[in-house]
């Protein structure tokens, strides 16, 4: 799994409430059987003029100007500031997929969906959990400053501004764990085979009907 | 010791091991797949060179992206017109056959969505862990389950090792005592919880819906509301077991039968919270107060009574809300003030797993009876959930009644909930649709979505408009 340890990058703005995955990453993009491609197609409907569909070149589709991230001054964004509930509605991982493909490394917003917010520790990503004064702070700095950038640091759980302010943010010490070191989670797992192992022949003792139904 | 509720007890039941920094590994019962969210997962198997851990879990079926007309099913996977819908509905047959993995696919009966597949065949069963790369696997939770979606990762994670890393949900338990009106659905209920809460209300709590109401609905009714619990923003949403989960389970093709079955109603019936579980939040609704639900904006929160009115700019308490109001008011072509049921349709859409069970399709037919859809509406998709269901209402003759009214009886998939498929909106066409998501462009670019009730549905299509069932006396029946 990728890595994340700190990142300074330019802030990119997506100033609603509860942004949804179909708003991320739109259906007709699902159709893909690889995990990579999806960043062209990011925000699509709210990007473009037109419809995408997948396996068409987006460098010729029309944008849609008044798309904040269309701006020129956030080209480049690596940092993602969002509103409350980012991610929410449908479990899809091609929403971090499509972030990370774009070239985020971080988003911020005071609260995630619980199914996106686990998938994007999957990929790098890491979703930082501000207060809402706190995220509107950075939109403030962001808006009044053009080339807005902001240092995000995991060990020390801080998101530090050039203006002065650091901001801490929590998260679970496992997660926190796998992303900096870029731990493979199944691997993690399995070895407790020993443990899963043990725990299936005492649960098909109590609980037979479990195990060997679908054939 | 205090007691436990029964998301306490089914985390306990199925703890692996518990970790010193606080996470967990939790063990899975039963994972079901479908073509969109395993590809990738597949292939994250073979690149890592490992095999799944257990193959009798699984359990897959296609369902997103499949065609729902007939002749387009009837020419099977490779007759699929879409080309890239047709190499990601082979990749999972191919996937499936590979490892030996239990598929219904495209045709056989037994095949539907996932969420009305899994209760219908007895694979879901009460005690269970059950995860499926889909946020609505919420759904199964109606069985006493501890249910919910996971990505694609965690989709690879469960196949190399049956377990998944976890950490205890918050409990909410949403009450709702008394009894609901004629006309008042299941979906209405879930609906205005919805609209109580808002759709974080249940981030990071497992929900157990529970009260009289709940324990008058049926099995599928159970279904459709913790279906939407995801709605909620809670992953989980469950009904303890009664006489009713047991009676629903018996003689299905994947329980057990005999001793066993006696054996396992035995364990079954120890589901319930006990009477002195604590719950981190509760929520009480009144059957009494919930009418006939509908959505009017872009998030399953955003929804009204269908006797109310949209709500407008200056009754908005902050910035925030007034904002959000604004952009769905313009998304949606709608006015602020402008009654409900003055919303125009263009198309319906029945089904999806939220309410394409049986009994949906017999309350959107016993509204379609001896009437015709509006002449200005230009499509209106009865959409089964499965092959099962699909049969059983052909038994009853209810595909002849909708076929009759002018309505198309389609083959069972996820169809326009969420339009990978060719079922879809075109720009700016409101549908009155029984799915669970009115996001932005969910049912097409641009479209509009109103989320109701099956039966308040079949009425839109016969009125042309939104209208409350309840006073629905139009077409010439």
């Amino acid at each position: 799994m990728k890595a994340f340890t700190a990142h300074r990058g330019l802030v990119g703005p997506m100033d609603r409430a509860n942004v949804d995955t179909d708003m991320i990453i739109p259906k007709q993009f699902l159709k893909s059987i690889k995990r990579s491609g999806f960043g062209p197609n990011l925000f699509d409907e709210l990007r473009y003029q037109d419809e995408g569909q997948p396996g068409v070149d987006c460098s010729n589709r029309p944008l849609k100007a008044e798309f904040p991230l269309n701006f020129p001054r956030y080209k480049g964004a690596s940092v993602l500031l969002a509103r409350k509930n980012f991610g929410c509605g449908s479990s899809r991982e091609h929403a971090p997929w499509a972030l990370e493909d774009y070239g985020f490394n971080a988003v911020i917003a005071p609260s995630y969906a619980d199914i996106f917010y686990n998938n994007c520790f999957k990929n790098g990503l890491l979703p930082v959990i501000l207060t809402e004064e706190q995220v509107d702070i950075l939109f403030k700095e962001m808006d009044a400053e053009e080339g807005y950038q902001l240092s995000i640091d995991l060990p020390s759980q801080t998101v530090t501004t050039d203006s002065g302010h650091v901001f801490t943010f929590e998260l679970d010490e496992f997660r926190k764990d796998c992303l900096l070191n870029g731990l493979d989670e199944i691997g993690l797992t399995l070895q407790e085979s020993d443990a899963i192992k043990e725990y299936e022949v005492k649960r098909a003792a109590q609980h037979p009907w479990v195990f060997g139904a679908i054939k | 010791m205090t007691g436990r509720t029964l998301y306490d007890k089914l985390w306990d039941s199925h703890l692996v091991k518990q970790n010193s920094d606080g996470s967990s590994l939790i063990y899975i019962d039963r994972h079901v797949i479908h073509e969109v969210t395993s590809p990738q997962a597949f292939e994250g198997l073979r690149l890592a060179g490992r095999m799944p851990w257990r193959l009798d879990t699984n359990i897959a079926t296609p369902d997103h992206n499949i065609s729902t007309d007939k002749a387009e099913r009837d020419a099977g996977v490779s007759g699929m017109a879409d080309e890239v819908s047709r190499i990601q509905v082979q990749t999972l047959d191919d996937n499936c056959d590979l490892y030996g993995i239990k598929e219904f696919k495209i045709n056989e009966m037994g095949q539907g969505i996932v969420h009305v597949m899994g209760p219908e065949l007895g694979a879901t069963m009460p005690g269970m862990t059950v995860v499926c790369g889909d946020s609505h696997t919420a759904t199964h939770g109606a069985l006493a389950c501890l249910a919910h979606g996971i990505g694609t990762s965690e989709v690879e994670h469960v196949l190399a090792t049956q377990c998944l890393v976890a950490k205890k949900m918050k409990n909410m338990r949403v009450t709702v005592n008394g009894t609901v009106g004629v006309g008042v659905t299941p979906k209405d209920v879930v609906l205005a919880i919805i609209g109580k809460i808002g759709t974080a209300g249940g981030n990071e709590h497992a929900i157990e819906f529970a009260g009289s109401v709940f324990r008058d609905m049926s099995i599928e009714g159970r279904m459709t509301v913790c279906n939407m619990a995801i709605e909620a923003g809670a992953r989980v949403g469950m009904v303890a077991v009664d006489q009713k989960t047991i009676d629903y389970c018996e003689g299905r093709q994947f329980v057990p039968k005999g001793e066993m079955f006696d054996q396992a109603v035995a364990y079954w019936n120890t589901l319930t919270s006990d009477a002195d579980a604590q719950f981190d939040t509760e929520v009480e609704l009144a059957a009494e107060d919930i009418a006939p639900q509908v959505t009017w904006g872009t998030s399953p929160e955003m929804v009204s009574a269908v006797t109310a009115s949209v709500p407008t700019l200056d009754e908005q308490p902050n910035e925030e809300k007034r904002k959000g109001l604004e952009r769905a008011l313009e998304y949606m072509g709608l006015e602020g003030g402008q009654a409900i049921e003055s919303i125009h349709v263009d198309r319906v859409f029945i089904g999806s797993c939220t309410n394409s069970r049986i009994e949906d399709m017999r309350a959107a037919a016993a509204v379609a009876k001896g009437r015709q859809v509006a002449s200005s509406v230009k499509q209106v998709l009865i959409v089964p959930g499965s092959q099962m269901v699909k049969a059983q209402a052909e038994a009853e003759g209810l595909d002849k009644i909708f076929v009759d009214a002018g309505m198309d009886w389609r083959e069972p998939g996820c169809s326009m909930c969420l339009a990978m498929n060719a079922d879809k909106l075109g720009a700016g066409e409101h549908c009155a649709s029984t799915s669970n998501r009115n996001f932005e462009g969910r049912q097409g670019n641009g479209g509009r979505t109103h989320l109701m009730s099956p039966a308040m549905a079949a009425a839109a299509a016969v009125a042309g408009h939104i209208v409350d069932v309840r006073t629905f006396v139009g077409g010439d029946q």
